[in-house]
């Protein structure tokens, strides 16, 4: 609990050029030096030193970033424990794949407030510096408890727990076998326990190769903006996130590249895509087509779909909206509703759409964009968000969670083919079980034994 | 007439596996001591299984061994089968089991008891604890005298109102039909404390001459040889057979087809009882899939024809119970010594215990054994034990003496009872223990007995046994990393060869050798690389110590972080109530458990990591405040 190694990204969401990763504890050089790709001996170097080095993935060893490694040795630190803060460029895509390297390296994400929680308990921080941090971690409680019961009805609860529980069956045969070596009750030869701990722990990579393709949504709702060139979707991305990241210009396709930001909507985490000029100048629409434009579209979990009231509605709009409609939920806007705009156009806009509703707005003028929240939050605590069959894994934590809990059950796996007895194979199979409890919520010993005794009739 | 008939240092009341330790070990410490029971006749009395350990269990046994208590010296010398059960799996849970002759071992604890100096024993019934201002003064009997003391240790097992039930029929008694305890019951109440109803069983003995003992398989005892206690060396000349026969059909359809005279199932029984010991008629009614249930006859004693029906106890009628018991392969022609009951009785709900089993609310009062809400004669004497050393603490003003978690199963024990509280009688499992890997019954005295010396409750002789133990385990270990073997040697490479382990290629030291799975010391004497001087017990540590490292390391450096939270200590007079960002539920627990360190705060069920990460930050304001620097 204090005396593990936490790390997090602690430059501001998407605002900088420059992100820092810091990671703090008694592991931090540790898992810096693993993390570090580069000439010097990073373990060796001395305290408040600079390194430069790169970052690979060390999955598919493609190169992430090159990054600056400051190195910080306890006490003189802000947290008062060791300390490695990794200084990356590239944007918010390439500081978030660092931290999921260092988190599966052997930190644990940070929770709200916890680094400056070990700066005060290490004595860094002075009293009237502390209370402030009394706040954040009260408030986080209540926080943290509301998430816990959103995550409990998500898709991926059920996966996870479905693992859980015949881990906690296997347990349960290992532990009996153990503890009531007398009594005749079925027990599981070596390999039915291989069988079942290679089905679960294909069962856990499948969760996380999803993660991995992308194809699921580790921070949040993928919500993609679509529109015809020039409708404000640039500037309607750039509203919600209120800064100016993407260009904006007047001339038709001046996004370069397709644009992500994260942005936290009342509580609900998002990735917002703005699609323009991800296919260079083409325009998604007229000249890739609508098929190519499902496509694309099969990707989100919610689209924000933007429509000139000034240009009103085109053919290819309509044509759109029709493949759109029932399909994947949909808000649509009306944007540039400051100007003046011809009302025919509104009304035909509302006759395409009928019973959906509309949202006039107005990107530059920052107007409707409440509503525009209001509807995103309306929707995804009726349920009516949802991804076709796949679970949100909604932070690092869990990523790390399921990847811990995967390689306790290879360790287990490794057991049994090395002939260890029973009570060696349990202590994966239990830390595995326990960590994928941190993801459900619930961690309770006694499972254990409540398992024992309804699985098996035991006793004198 | 109330009179006063004696002054005492401790006095403990009740001379079961509880009582016993706890007495011997205050009075072995330098306490003047009394125990007190109902009957002098039933001392160390056996009134459920004739045996003495098993997972768990075994491993308790050992660690009180190891403290220098007795339950393992006296099982060794009253034993008439034992056996090594677990030994398909690794060390730590390999779990020694005696059958005990359940006369003999209450003679020799009663002999024990009777010569020890410090100590006096004495049949009284006790009505009452004499309590003023929350501060223990003695006790008074049934018949007026009154015993003056600064601590009490309750140890009363199942006579607290007790009541036997079998089928319809019930009575007022403890174990085994014995007088039962009624009024201490109520003064406890009085005195304040919160009272649990449990309920536990104990099946039918039988008459070994109207057996069939051929329609059953024979389960003889592994060779002698094999001790609980570190310090005994010779075995009794014993070696009784169990006898293994199963339930069938008929017995089944008898059993539900009479359901309805069940207590559990008429609704007269109220007392919760526990899991891992169900009456046959749960057992049918909650696996109703399983044809037949297995169940072993045991042996009572050797001067006796009484055999104990293991598995099949049951609070069915009498009448029920014979046509069931003879329904039996091999016991169509039983007869019944003594009935099958269920038993109900109060105990204490211990979360009102402080971890050195004192009670929270009556200063110098102690409470071990089933009145804690265990079950089973080794945890009624791990905690007797503890409450005995506590007391003497508590009296010399010494530093308490608590185990923890990741120092022995004595320790699991406890603080599981303390700090979470249990709703059926306790039993020790392995399961229970996270540290599983490094409390095995094989390393107790390593782990224990610098502890029981430094307490002052293990003698010499074990000591210096124990030192010779430990300097010949680090000599030898030492040893065998530095002798190297050499590749061409022919004998090492024949018992290789046997072994089907691969030939060496190089030179490697013999405790890389001994790394290999298939390589026990056994095959390092055959090539001459072994210690002939050494004991079983050390190649046995070695062993173990050298091929296990890598997971022993492991949940080494698991324990390290344990006891980092463990050892934050919270400070007793800490109002939690005022503590802002504590949930109510928190609030509540933790003024009730009044945990000792933050370590322990975390395993109350309804405290949070949250909640303790509040009470972290907590604990750190007011030690800057400097609001403890009073307190240390």
């Amino acid at each position: 609990m204090i005396n593990d190694t936490i790390a997090a990204i602690v430059t501001a969401m998407g605002a900088a050029s420059v992100g820092i990763i810091r990671i703090s504890g008694p592991d931090a050089i540790k898992i810096g030096n693993l993390v570090y790709s580069g000439k010097a001996e990073f373990i060796k170097t001395p305290s408040h030193s600079v390194l430069y080095g790169r970052v690979y993935d060390q999955f598919n060893k493609k190169l992430i970033d090159e990054a600056l490694f400051l190195i910080m040795r306890e006490p003189r630190t802000f947290s008062g424990e060791d300390v490695v803060e990794i200084q990356c460029h590239g944007g918010m895509i390439s500081v978030r794949k660092v931290l999921e390297i260092v988190l599966r390296n052997g930190a644990r994400i940070a929770e709200p407030g916890e680094f400056s929680k070990r700066a005060f308990l290490n004595g860094k921080l002075d009293l009237a510096q502390a209370e402030s941090i009394m706040d954040i971690v009260n408030a986080k409680t209540e926080k943290s408890l509301e998430l816990a019961i959103n995550q409990l009805q998500g898709a991926l609860s059920i996966l996870v727990n479905e693992v859980r529980y015949e881990l906690l069956r296997l347990v349960a045969y290992i532990e009996a076998d153990i503890d009531f070596p007398e009594d005749d009750i079925e027990r599981l030869s070596n390999t039915q326990q291989l069988e079942k701990l290679v089905e679960l722990s294909d069962r856990l990579i499948n969760i996380l190769r999803t993660a991995q393709k992308g194809k699921l949504i580790r921070e949040g709702l993928n919500v993609i903006i679509i529109g015809k060139p020039n409708v404000g979707k640039s500037s309607l991305l750039n509203a919600l996130i209120r800064e100016t990241k993407a260009i904006v210009t007047d001339i038709p396709g001046t996004t370069r590249d397709a644009i992500e930001e994260y942005i936290n909507l009342g509580g609900i985490p998002i990735k917002l895509v703005d699609t323009a000029g991800i296919r260079d100048s083409e325009n998604l629409v007229e000249q890739i087509g609508v098929e190519k434009a499902k496509e694309f579209i099969t990707k989100a979990d919610l689209i924000l779909y933007v429509i000139d009231i000034i240009e009103g509605i085109s053919d290819d709009d309509k044509n759109i909206i029709f493949e759109l409609l029932d399909k994947i939920p949909t808000i649509f806007l009306a944007n540039k509703a400051d100007l003046q705009y011809n009302q025919d156009n509104l009304k035909a806009i509302k006759s395409i759409l009928g019973e959906k509703e509309l949202i006039l707005i107005s990107a530059k003028e920052n107007q409707g964009l409440e509503a525009i929240e209001e509807r995103i939050a309306a929707l995804f605590f009726e349920g009516s968000l949802q991804i076709s069959g796949e679970a949100i894994i909604t932070s690092a934590r869990h990523v790390q969670a399921l990847q811990g809990a995967y390689d306790h059950l290879k360790g287990a796996i490794n057991s049994i083919q090395n002939d260890m007895p029973g009570d060696f194979v349990v202590i994966d199979i239990r830390s595995s079980w326990e960590l994928l409890g941190k993801i459900t919520g619930d961690t309770i010993e006694d499972d254990i034994l409540d398992q024992i005794f309804s699985q098996f009739c035991l006793g004198k | 007439m109330d009179f006063v008939a004696g002054n005492y240092d401790v006095i403990v009341i009740g001379a079961g596996h509880a009582g016993c330790e706890a007495a011997l070990a205050s009075s072995r410490m330098g306490c003047k001591t009394l125990i007190l029971t109902i009957s002098i006749d039933n001392i160390a009395l056996m009134p459920c299984n004739p045996a003495v350990g098993g997972p768990a269990k075994g491993h308790l046994v050992r660690e009180i061994d190891a403290l220098g208590g007795q339950m393992g010296l006296n099982i060794d010398k009253t034993n008439i089968q034992v056996r090594m059960l677990n030994t398909g799996k690794g060390p730590a849970v390999h779990s020694l089991r005696a059958q005990a002759d359940k006369k003999m071992y209450q003679e020799e604890m009663t002999k024990e008891l009777e010569a020890q100096d410090n100590l006096d024993v004495k049949q009284a019934m006790v009505e009452e604890i004499l309590v003023e201002n929350n501060i223990v003064q003695g006790v008074k009997t049934q018949t007026g005298a009154i015993f003056k003391s600064e601590v009490v240790i309750l140890t009363t097992g199942t006579y607290l109102r007790g009541k036997i039930i079998i089928g319809d029929f019930n009575y007022i008694a403890g174990p085994n039909g014995l007088q039962s305890s009624i009024n201490l019951s109520g003064n406890l109440k009085e005195l304040g404390f919160e009272l649990l109803r449990f309920k536990t069983g104990t099946p039918a003995r039988i008459d070994r001459r109207t057996i069939d003992f051929s329609k059953m398989i024979e389960q003889p005892g592994d060779e002698k040889n094999l001790f609980f206690s570190f310090m005994s060396k010779e075995s009794t000349p014993y070696n009784y057979s169990c006898w293994l026969t199963y339930t069938n059909e008929k017995t089944h359809k008898i059993i539900r087809d009479n359901l309805h005279r069940a207590p559990m199932y008429s609704g007269s029984i109220e007392g919760t009882g526990p899991r891992y010991c169900p009456s046959i008629e749960d057992k049918i009614v909650r696996f109703s899939d399983k044809a037949s249930h297995q169940t072993f006859i045991e042996p009572e004693g050797i001067n006796t024809y009484e055999m104990y029906v293991q598995g099949i106890s049951t609070s069915l009628p009498e009448d029920v119970q014979l046509i069931m018991y003879r329904s039996i392969a091999g016991l169509e022609n039983v007869e019944i010594m003594r009935p099958a009951y269920a038993i109900e009785y109060d105990c204490l709900n211990p979360t009102q215990l402080s971890l050195t089993l004192e009670t929270k609310k009556v200063s110098g009062l102690f409470a071990a054994g089933q009145i804690n809400g265990s079950s089973g004669y080794e945890e009624a004497a791990a905690q007797g034990l503890i409450a005995g050393i506590n007391a003497v603490t508590k009296i010399k003003g010494k530093e308490p003496f608590i185990l923890k978690r990741s120092d022995a199963y004595i320790g699991v024990l406890i603080d599981d009872l303390v700090t979470k509280g249990t709703n059926e009688p306790y039993r020790m499992l392995t399961s229970r223990a996270e540290y599983r890997l490094l409390l095995r019954q094989d390393n107790a005295d390593l782990r224990l007995t610098e502890e029981g010396w430094k307490i002052g409750l293990v003698n010499e002789d074990r000591y210096k046994q124990f030192i010779n133990k430990k300097e010949s385990i680090s000599r030898e270990m030492l040893r065998l990393s530095q002798v190297m073997l050499n590749p061409n040697n022919q004998l090492v490479s024949n018992v290789l060869k046997l072994r089907e382990s691969s030939l060496l290629k190089n030179s490697i030291s013999a405790m890389d050798l001994l790394k290999r799975p298939e390589i026990t010391y056994f095959d390092l004497l055959e090539i001459g690389y072994g210690d002939k001087e050494l004991t079983r017990e050390i190649y046995e540590q070695v062993e173990i110590q050298i091929k296990y490292e890598g997971y022993i390391t492991k949940q080494q450096s698991q324990v390290e972080r344990f006891e980092k939270i463990e050892n934050r200590v919270i400070p007793q007079k800490i109002n939690y109530l005022k503590i802002n960002g504590l949930r109510n539920e928190a609030k509540q627990k933790l003024s009730t458990i009044m945990p000792i360190s933050v370590g322990q705060a975390s395993r109350i069920s309804g405290v949070s990591p949250a909640d303790i990460s509040v009470l972290l930050v907590y604990l750190e304001q007011q030690r800057r405040r400097g609001v403890y620097d009073n307190e240390k």
